[in-house]
């Protein structure tokens, strides 16, 4: 616990000072919703229409800084520090996991309301869609650390984040699209179909975090 | 702290009575590692008792460096018998970390955190309670205590060196691993560094170096790598003259 602390605390610190992820998240957040505005010529959206504009919107941010999760690890010896201490390696994949949950908390927390100004005329999907964008930001931070630490010693990066980590996420996606879309209905929030979404998001999440567990003391390994 | 030995098969030494000794703080046994395609180590063997100091000696890519990190636990071997501190690699590394301390090429410090904080979280990993009497302890030796709010990335190479000496040995680790740890360093600084990291320490110590003559001279034990990671001396330092160290270097047979 004492090792997931330190890396987490250490991570928010240097977020914190350095803001090299989340400004940049909210502010290609806020200009695809602008882009939509005027591509898609609509001042209201509702439905299916609605959940995937915001929820591509959010996974395509949260690709910026999936892929500078590990950098500081690679380039400044956080792996071998890790590997010296008595400490359990996993705790670093947790730690790395639960900041990005942490980043795409506070990008939502600005970019949800960015998105119900320009696209929802009815704002009572809010609170229950606050639900949905946990779960899916929990299991998008499962996969995208576990990929960001595989991808993280390639020179390729950059674009193999986004080609592992896509593919990953399609069916948090297609799950997260289908509990939000009934809470962005036309006539207001409908319950009915989310209950069964939700479950379905909230066995992705185990399962990657799972695999995660699993599979990160093997990454670390030379 | 060394005890008389006799060379055995393969170019280990082993104790005259094992079974009066404790286990050596290091063994290795026909230990050698690839990297890519190349052979970076080739049957290395040797045993170094606790307490005692070893230089490893060789010119560039001579696997200097990839033996400090199999020592380290940061490297699996390749093949052949490693333990650390009693702990087989790589199946019991687990119980090797956080008694070893390591001085590799880079410092191990975040740019983006400051000194201090640097040392905290490293104190934090190893689990050391209330770390900040120790911390200033080790700053005040290295003369860097003023630059505790400092950050990281705003440190000369030399500074930064010192508080890698420092991050190594602020869990007194058993064993410490040095990769050319006076490297930046200059003579005063090295000066600093030396009680903490040096055979006065008492601790266990393999410290990589090319400078072989401050290297022979340091006494203790000697192991030399030729090209292709093959060991072309292994034993008293005394034993070893400058020459045939120049002549390793120049990759001439001894």
């Amino acid at each position: 616990m004492r090792a997931f602390t330190a890396i987490l605390a250490k991570d928010l610190r240097v977020e914190l000072r350095t803001l090299q992820s989340l400004p940049g998240m909210v502010l290609f957040a806020v200009t695809t919703f602008v882009l939509f505005r005027f591509g898609l010529d609509r001042t209201s959206l509702d439905g299916s229409l609605a959940a995937g504009v915001l929820l591509a919107t959010v996974l395509f941010a949260a690709i910026l800084a999936v892929n500078r999760v590990f950098v500081a690890e690679r380039d400044q010896g956080g792996f071998d520090a890790i590997r010296l201490a008595p400490v359990d390696a996993t705790a670093m994949f947790a730690a790395k996991a639960v900041g990005l949950v942490v980043y795409l908390l506070v990008l939502e927390a600005v970019t949800v309301p960015v998105f119900a100004l320009f696209f929802l005329d009815d704002w009572a999907a809010l609170p229950p869609l606050a639900a949905v964008l946990v779960l899916a930001d929990i299991g998008l931070a499962a996969t995208g650390a576990l990929v960001s630490s595989l991808a993280t010693g390639s020179r390729a990066r950059d674009l193999l984040v986004p080609l592992l980590l896509l593919p990953l996420l399609v069916p948090l996606m297609i799950a997260a699209a289908g509990a939000a879309e009934p809470l962005l209905a036309a006539g207001g929030p409908e319950y009915d179909r989310v209950a069964t979404w939700l479950a379905v998001l909230g066995l992705y999440d185990v399962i990657f975090l799972l695999v995660g567990y699993g599979v990160f003391d093997f990454v670390l390994e030379d | 702290m060394a005890t008389r030995t006799q060379r055995g098969a393969g170019g280990v030494e082993a104790p005259d009575s094992p079974a009066t000794q404790a286990p050596p703080a290091i063994r290795l046994a026909g230990l050698w590692r690839e990297l890519g395609e190349r052979v970076v180590l080739e049957d290395v063997s040797l045993e170094l008792a606790a307490g005692e100091s070893l230089v490893v000696l060789g010119p560039n890519g001579a696997g200097k460096t990839t033996l400090l990190r199999i020592l380290a636990t940061l490297l699996r071997p390749g093949g052949g018998e490693a333990a650390v501190l009693g702990c087989r690699l790589p199946r019991e590394a687990w119980r090797a970390r956080g008694r070893i301390g390591y001085v590799g090429h880079e410092p191990l410090l975040y740019r983006d955190l400051t000194v201090g904080e640097n040392l905290r979280f490293h104190a934090r990993l190893h689990g050391l309670e209330q770390p900040e009497r120790r911390i200033a302890e080790l700053l005040g030796r290295v003369r860097m205590e003023r630059r505790v709010e400092e950050l990281a990335r705003n440190l000369s190479a030399g500074m930064a060196q010192r508080v890698a000496v420092c991050r190594a040995v602020l869990h007194e680790p058993e064993l410490v691993l040095l990769d050319e740890p006076h490297a930046h360093l200059d003579p005063e600084a090295s000066e600093l560094v030396e009680p903490l990291i040096g055979a006065a320490a008492g601790r266990t110590r393999v410290a990589v170096t090319h400078d072989f003559r401050a290297g022979l001279a340091a006494g203790g034990r000697v192991l030399a790598l030729g090209h292709g990671g093959t060991v072309a001396y292994q034993g008293p330092a005394d034993r070893l003259s400058v020459r045939d160290a120049e002549a390793i270097y120049r990759g001439a047979p001894r």
